[in-house]
């Protein structure tokens, strides 16, 4: 039986939209009002899937509480009211838009020992949503 | 292919208690879900079927079809009551979310005659819920991932 296990998450954190690769009239053409240097801030919610057998000795893919303990340590504590540009070192180089958050969740949390991640799904608003399953097989990702 | 979903709510008890595991193994794997007076929750099952609209009627199935399909098999079996002891089909297992999800599924599949179940997610709360794609037979792509 094919079943994946979804867990949702929250936090909160500031960031600026402004790319190194384009100038400053540029930035502000492309990200608009993203790109204020004081930056701004959102509730993101975090939904993550996760496969495996479920154990049949407590009907669960993976136990929540080591889920939860494994996401909090490795996404939630790092992110949550923090300022994503400069204190999140993967997004000192990228621009933190959802779409690279989704990505660096996705590889944060592929090292969840007890069950395979699926896909992550990360809400930047109740109105836009980004989801990453990874690269098909034979596919690189830079 | 189209993918049609339809959704349900039911309200239900339940507890996780491992009878092969001693007292304190139980309290530490489940916590507070081995309360043994149970607790209970607000499920939603959203019920994802595929297939092509009939050309006659423009339908993948009848919705009153599915309708009168999951309050026979889903709500008339589970809706109020406690699914350790009062569903059968749930019986020597825990009713997690995972198990309770992958019973509907087999509940489910073979009363859908028209097109075919491609997706049962079942919302145990709004930040815990489980997708089923039954065996994976591989049958159409998955419905998508979000909502």
């Amino acid at each position: 039986m094919k079943l994946h296990l979804w867990r949702r998450y929250r936090f909160s954190a500031s960031h600026r939209l402004h790319s190194a690769q384009l100038g400053e009239d540029e930035n502000r053409r492309v990200y608009g009002k993203c790109n204020n240097p004081y930056g701004h801030g959102h509730n993101y919610v975090v939904e993550a899937a996760f496969s495996g057998p479920v154990d049949e000795a407590t009907g669960m893919i993976a136990n929540l509480a080591d889920l939860d303990a494994f996401v909090e340590r490795e996404v939630v504590e790092p992110f949550d009211h923090k300022y994503l540009n400069e204190e999140i070192e993967e997004f000192r180089a990228h621009v933190p838009t959802t779409e690279n958050i989704c990505i660096e969740i996705f590889h944060r949390l592929t090292r969840f020992p007890r069950a395979r991640l699926e896909r992550v799904r990360v809400e930047e608003t109740g109105l836009n949503s980004f989801e990453y399953a990874g690269e098909p097989a034979g596919a690189t990702h830079e | 292919m189209v993918y049609l979903t339809r959704k349900i709510e039911f309200s239900a008890s339940h507890l996780y208690h491992n009878p092969a595991f001693s007292a304190e193994e139980n309290r530490r794997v489940f916590g507070k879900c081995n309360n043994p007076h149970g607790h209970g929750h607000n499920y939603v099952l959203e019920v994802t079927v595929a297939g092509e609209p009939d050309p006659a009627t423009g339908m993948v199935l009848d919705l009153k079809e599915l309708k009168e399909i999951l309050q026979r098999e889903v709500t008339d079996r589970m809706d109020h009551r406690f699914l350790n002891y009062e569903v059968p089909e749930l019986a020597g297992q825990i009713p997690t979310c995972e198990n309770i999800a992958a019973v509907i599924w087999r509940l489910l599949e073979p009363r859908i005659t028209r097109g075919h179940l491609n997706r049962v997610r079942l919302y145990e709360t709004p930040d815990l819920f489980v997708d089923c794609y039954g065996e994976g037979n591989g049958a159409g792509a998955p419905a998508g991932g979000g909502r």
